[in-house]
């Protein structure tokens, strides 16, 4: 589904990422663990094409498509989708409104009518109940006010509502309580499908005891140092990120 | 990025042809000679089957006008206007005012189709909605005017009014806007074509919107319409007034006065949702729209909002105000404004406390996209009688891109010290974040923005009838199409 083949990537002229090769198949959670500063959420922000990093060389093929090509919001409505690290706050429209939008912008793109007010109340109840929340926070502004655990459930709330093909999960995990964490991780779990990729990137090893990824790759100095099975993450945990931060220095 | 260079190409393709009322009706006219005199001003009189007390009223605005000069304190530039290089009086050329849409001139109900304002009674919505429509200088049509008559309320063109009820217009008529307010006011005193007129009975509750829908049409017109309001103690009313031109390559004046009277416990709600054709990219084009509104709460306990979404006009010169004279009375202003391209706005409100325990609102949300300039101008006067009198003012502009301006003047005087008066201001910038965010969700460029400027509007927005609402949302995107990229 998702190839990225000797991907470099430049902000401001410095190169943070120094040849990135990853593949991953539908069905499969792949998990990025690294240092601060390693170039984790660059990938994220390139993968969902955020302006401000030039791509100097490589390739990144989505679903046979070049992903590179297409404006973030052609990206999103072919099925890619960043849980953002820090969800962005925009005041005065409710989250009901922001994400009906964005799956009516979503049918527009697959040729499909639009579904109204009352269609789209039902199609989210649905999907909240399935992940054990409920709709509340998408009366709310977008954002606005939430507590860390509120963001992040919203993020994963909107992902089950949209549907993707290929969910980046970027730091996901960041400022929540052990408690927060769990009723998260339990909803991203829900939401892995044999037809669904998952970029799930972290800096903690605890995220990966909730979810359980098929591989894991380690990436420091902008590359891709190691990658094993999910027993790598637990070596981390013991050893650290030193041995891979001095090798590339 | 290729890809986002595509999306501006395509942005900039239809913000060309973004202004879809900008098409022009083919109807036979009738003008009056280009400027301004005696003579035209009694020719207007005339046609208009005018009383001689009338004509006399003009004459004096028209004298008084001789003797003033045009203001420069706004913030807006533009070349100086010629009046004697306009037509004050354009009408479709018919026999009679027609007494049923059967007569009205079929290319003239075209035009209000197309423009989405359905004349015909039973395409209107299901009765809510009553429609003036005034086309160039005069009236063409009236709506559900006699089911409104049955309960007493008085809903005709004013020039009708005039003939009709002498003595209600005589009474009120430049009582809240005196001739010589300003030097727009005195001009639209002088030569006022059309506009509507309202009068809600004692108690009455209008059970019906009422509208009325402006159409400049005819080339190197001015459009001077004039609307009297008046609520009767106890009775409530809300009014709503669209307005569109053809795009054409010079500007066209428009310069209205609105007059409202809310006497003991009555309420009047004046939307406005003003689209005038604003000029193309370069600023070429476009109607000045130099208008007077003023509401007087002469009652106890009357009260009068001005709600207002300004996505039009090359430049606005606006500040729909209130007098707080009765005791306990209420004045709102709840104001959108957006300039986009070339566009300017020196618009805002007055609100002047003269009653005891008087109370005002403002909320002024300015949006500015392109080379725009948007400016608020608000007063806040409380009087030494206005005992106990309070105001809340907030300010907010939105900045898109980095070429636009938005700029804030209040003035404050207060003359009692009971009073209590608040302002609060922001200035912000749609981030680069925010449209980060919406886009990964699958938002385009444009309809990111729409959505964001919708949201920063809101509480303006919730004030308006709820049949032009999803209008005015709408109106929002559209006007900030091409202020991205």
């Amino acid at each position: 589904m998702l190839k990225i083949d000797s991907l470099h990537a430049e902000v401001d002229g410095v190169e943070v990422l120094q040849g990135i090769d990853l593949e991953i198949d539908a069905g499969e959670v792949h998990a990025i663990m690294g240092p601060n500063g390693s170039g984790k959420s660059t990938l994220a922000h390139i993968l969902a094409g955020r302006e401000g990093y030039e791509v100097t060389h490589g390739s990144i093929s989505f679903r046979g498509r070049d992903l590179l090509d297409m404006s973030p919001d052609e990206r999103a409505n072919n099925g890619v989708f960043l849980a953002f690290q820090y969800p962005v706050e925009i005041p005065g429209v409710t989250g009901m409104t922001f994400l009906k939008e964005a799956y009516n912008a979503r049918r527009a793109h697959a040729g499909e009518g639009e579904v109204d007010a009352m269609q789209f109340l039902k199609l989210v109840r649905a999907r909240a109940r399935e992940l054990g929340m409920n709709d509340d926070i998408l009366k709310r502004a977008v954002n606005v006010g939430f507590s860390g655990g509120e963001k992040k459930r919203n993020e994963v709330l909107q992902m089950a509502v949209l549907e993707p093909a290929l969910a980046v999960l970027d730091e996901t995990d960041s400022g929540l309580d052990i408690d927060a964490l769990k009723v998260v991780s339990d909803s991203v779990n829900r939401l892995r499908t044999p037809e669904r990729a998952m970029l799930v990137i972290t800096h903690y090893q605890r995220l990966l005891n909730h979810i359980s990824p098929d591989r894991v790759h380690v990436l420091a100095n902008g590359k891709i140092r190691r990658s094993g099975g999910r027993e790598l993450a637990l070596e981390l945990e013991a050893n650290g990120y030193a041995a891979y931060t001095e090798r590339a220095a | 990025m290729s890809a986002t260079a595509e999306t501006v190409e395509q942005v900039a393709a239809q913000a060309a042809e973004r202004y879809k009322y900008g098409f022009v009706s083919d109807v036979e006219t009738e003008l009056a000679p280009k400027g301004l005199s005696e003579d035209i001003i009694r020719f207007i009189s005339l046609r208009k089957e005018e009383p001689e007390w009338m004509l006399e009223w003009r004459l004096k605005a028209y004298r008084h006008w001789l003797t003033m000069s045009e203001p420069t304190w706004a913030k807006v530039g533009y070349p100086s206007i010629d009046y004697q290089d306009l037509h004050y009086y354009a009408a479709p050329r018919t026999r009679e005012r027609p007494n049923s849409l059967e007569e009205v001139d079929p290319e003239l109900l075209r035009t209000y189709e197309k423009l989405g304002i359905p004349l015909r009674e039973q395409e209107l919505l299901a009765g809510v909605v009553a429609v003036d429509a005034v086309f160039d200088s005069v009236s063409v049509a009236t709506t559900y005017k006699a089911k409104l008559a049955e309960m007493g309320v008085v809903f005709c063109p004013i020039s009708e009014a005039i003939r009709d009820y002498p003595e209600l217009v005589r009474k009120h008529l430049g009582s809240v806007v005196p001739q010589g307010d300003n030097y727009f006011s005195a001009l639209n005193s002088a030569v006022f074509t059309d506009g509507s007129f309202v009068y809600v009975p004692k108690g009455l509750r209008c059970p019906m919107e009422l509208s009325t829908y402006f159409r400049i049409n005819a080339e190197n017109t001015g459009q001077f319409e004039r609307t009297l309001i008046i609520a009767d103690e106890g009775s409530y009313v809300s009014y709503l007034e669209g307005c569109t031109a053809p795009q054409r390559d010079e500007n066209q004046l428009h310069a209205a006065v609105v007059e409202l009277v809310a006497l003991d416990d009555a309420e009047i709600k004046y939307s406005t949702v003003q689209n005038w054709y604003p000029g193309d990219e370069n600023g070429k084009g476009g109607i000045y729209n130099f208008v007077t509104k003023r509401g007087a709460c002469r009652g106890r306990n009357s009260r009068i909002s001005w709600t207002q979404v300004e996505t039009g006009s090359a430049i606005t010169w606006k500040y729909p105000s209130c007098l707080l004279i009765g005791d306990n009375s209420v004045g709102a202003f709840y104001s959108v404004a957006i300039t986009n391209n070339a566009q300017q706005a020196d618009t805002g409100t007055k609100m002047i406390h003269l009653g005891r325990n008087t109370r005002s609102t403002i909320i002024s949300k300015g949006i500015s996209a392109g080379r725009a300039d948007n400016t608020y101008r608000g007063l806040v006067k409380i009087m030494p009688g206005a005992q106990g009198a309070r105001n809340f003012t907030q300010c907010d502009s939105l900045l898109i891109g980095n070429r636009c301006g938005a700029h804030t003047v209040p003035y404050i005087e207060s003359r009692n010290p009971s009073a209590w008066v608040e302002h609060e201001a922001t200035t912000s910038k749609i981030s680069e974040d925010q449209m980060f965010y919406c886009m990964q969700r699958g938002l385009s460029a444009e309809d990111a923005v729409g959505l964001i400027v919708n949201g920063f509007c809101k509480e303006v927005m919730k004030e308006l009838p709820m049949e032009f609402a999803v209008e005015a949302q709408k109106l929002i995107g559209i006007s900030l199409e091409g202020s991205v990229g």
